[in-house]
């Protein structure tokens, strides 16, 4: 009696091939039935009066309003403030987050200097200086913009400053073996080793932004989503308030997706496994 | 004499002269080292970890600053690591022609690539690169800028042994066309009477032995006229050969 054992498999042919594949697509349906049949039972509820509609409005109701906010052109002006004002506000914030971890990134005393009071800021709750910026920058656009600055600087500053710090030095004194000089090895050395950190910090800075956008645009706002959520609160508009629910779930759903279209692209040299790894 | 000079003259030798080197103050990694390179001579640097090898190496290669004692060496050199520290966001090629900014650098890194027989993976990302392959690579970057005095700091080191015998016979055969002086740092004894000219032994930052290698070329790891040579380096070593 040996104690051998022997290992078989047989190459798949296209017929089975094509099987497999009806199957995943089956699968991959499968997923999205629990989500659809909630809904299904969330418009029976309504339907029968289970569910008042003072509470929350109906899938349908949803749909509807939120056709007819497209048309009247209520959402599409909204949205736009609200896309601008967070697209403006992360702008900032990747500038300056960047500029800050390049100078502490790169030097040490650039480090000391600017290190140590972001570390402390970093631990403030951003959202608890909103009066603080209304008592500021009054009412306007400034300080909502400037609130998304505010909490997206640090996911930029902290990924792309440790990017930075743990570029291998190895490399570094490859650069100057080669006789690179401190601009060529800033611009071929740090910057893209850093890249993967700093999209990273992308991703987080993306996901603040909304948040404190949501958070700007409740408090004190006359345009933009969470205006128009709060104006439908005063009428009992539960179906209007869902629908900024909605839009702001997919604007988050859709700029995570942009941030890893960038990073497939970015990353092209990682190999296949690490690519789009989550962090 | 406190500073590496950088004769302007290709293909000046290298001088080393009085080298003493101290981290905090212990004892000297290098002491009072007097060594001489002539252009185009293949030498090879023998020793034990912390021997003092990888410290001169880096001094010559200007990665640790001479404090006392002086050192004089062309102003083109190149090193190549142990490991292969390519930038692994660059394609190959580029990685190759790094940090030079004129327009024939394309036509440079391939003809580079093709002397080292890699011309087929140019456009390839490093980190899909087998060990050998990332080796040669790393040759080309440092062929590519012409040196008249390269450093192998134990390049071969963490090769198999197959690609370890290949990427030797290249060497050779490069060191041939490019007539640039080498100095090979390894812990190899038979590497070293493969290779080079002249090999010196490094104990606690001293040269032990200083000794030719006039067996002819092409030579051939069972060339009989080795084992002399073989014996006294390994003695030289603490090895005892049996």
């Amino acid at each position: 009696m040996s104690d051998a054992i022997t290992l078989t498999g047989s190459y798949k042919t296209a017929e089975t091939r094509g099987t497999t594949r009806s199957l995943r697509t089956l699968v991959s349906i499968r997923r999205y039935a629990s989500p659809i049949v909630l809904v299904c039972l969330w418009q029976i509820a309504c339907s029968s009066g289970l569910l008042s509609t003072r509470l929350v409005a109906s899938p349908v109701q949803i749909a509807v309003t939120g056709w007819t906010l497209v048309c009247d052109g209520t959402l599409p002006f909204n949205l736009g403030v609200s896309l601008l004002r967070a697209g403006s506000g992360l702008g900032l914030a990747i500038s300056l987050g960047v500029a800050l971890a390049l100078v502490s990134g790169l030097s040490r005393i650039g480090e000391d200097i600017v290190d140590a009071p972001l570390q402390i800021l970093r631990t403030l709750p951003a959202l608890a200086l909103v009066p603080l910026y209304i008592l500021w920058f009054g009412i306007g656009e400034t300080p909502k913009i400037l609130l998304v600055a505010l909490g997206a600087t640090f996911p930029i500053y902290l990924n792309l400053h440790k990017g930075i710090r743990s570029i291998d030095p190895k490399l570094v004194e490859m650069a100057s073996t080669l006789g690179l000089s401190r601009w060529q090895t800033i611009r071929d050395v740090f910057l893209p080793g850093a890249l993967p950190d700093f999209l990273t910090g992308l991703r987080y800075a993306v996901g603040v932004s909304w948040l404190m956008l949501v958070v700007a645009e409740q408090v004190n706002a006359e345009s933009g989503i969470g205006h128009m959520m709060m104006d439908a609160q005063d009428f009992l508009r539960t179906d209007i308030i869902l629908v900024g629910l909605l839009v702001y779930g997919v604007l988050g759903l859709m700029s995570d997706q942009i941030v890893r279209l960038l990073e497939s692209t970015l990353l092209a040299w990682r190999p296949d496994g690490r690519k789009g790894r989550t962090a | 004499m406190t500073h590496i000079q950088s004769d302007v003259h290709p293909g000046t030798a290298v001088i080393v002269e009085r080298l003493t080197r101290r981290f905090n103050n212990g004892p000297p990694v290098l002491d009072e080292l007097d060594l001489a390179i002539a252009p185009g001579e293949f030498v090879a640097l023998l020793g034990h970890s912390g021997s003092g090898k990888s410290t001169l190496l880096r001094t010559l290669a200007g990665l640790d600053p001479v404090t006392d004692g002086a050192v004089t060496r062309p102003r083109d050199v190149s090193v190549v690591f142990q490991e292969h520290r390519l930038l692994p966001w660059k394609r190959v090629w580029k990685n190759v022609v790094l940090g030079q900014e004129d327009k024939a650098i394309r036509q440079r890194a391939e003809a580079v690539l093709e002397e080292v027989g890699l011309s087929h993976r140019s456009n390839a990302w490093p980190l899909t690169l087998s060990g050998g392959e990332a080796q040669r690579a790393a040759l080309a970057r440092a062929l590519v800028r012409e040196p008249a005095f390269l450093m192998l700091d134990e390049p071969f080191a963490a090769l198999d042994a197959l690609t370890r015998l290949k990427m030797q016979q290249l060497v050779a055969d490069l060191w041939k066309k490019h007539g640039c002086a080498v100095l090979l740092v390894t812990h190899d004894v038979d590497e070293a009477l493969l290779l080079a000219d002249r090999a010196v032994v490094l104990e606690r930052g001293r040269i032990r032995v200083d000794v030719p290698i006039t067996i002819p070329r092409p030579r051939r790891h069972a060339d009989p006229g080795f084992e002399g040579l073989r014996s006294l380096l390994l003695d030289a070593l603490g090895v005892h050969a049996a």
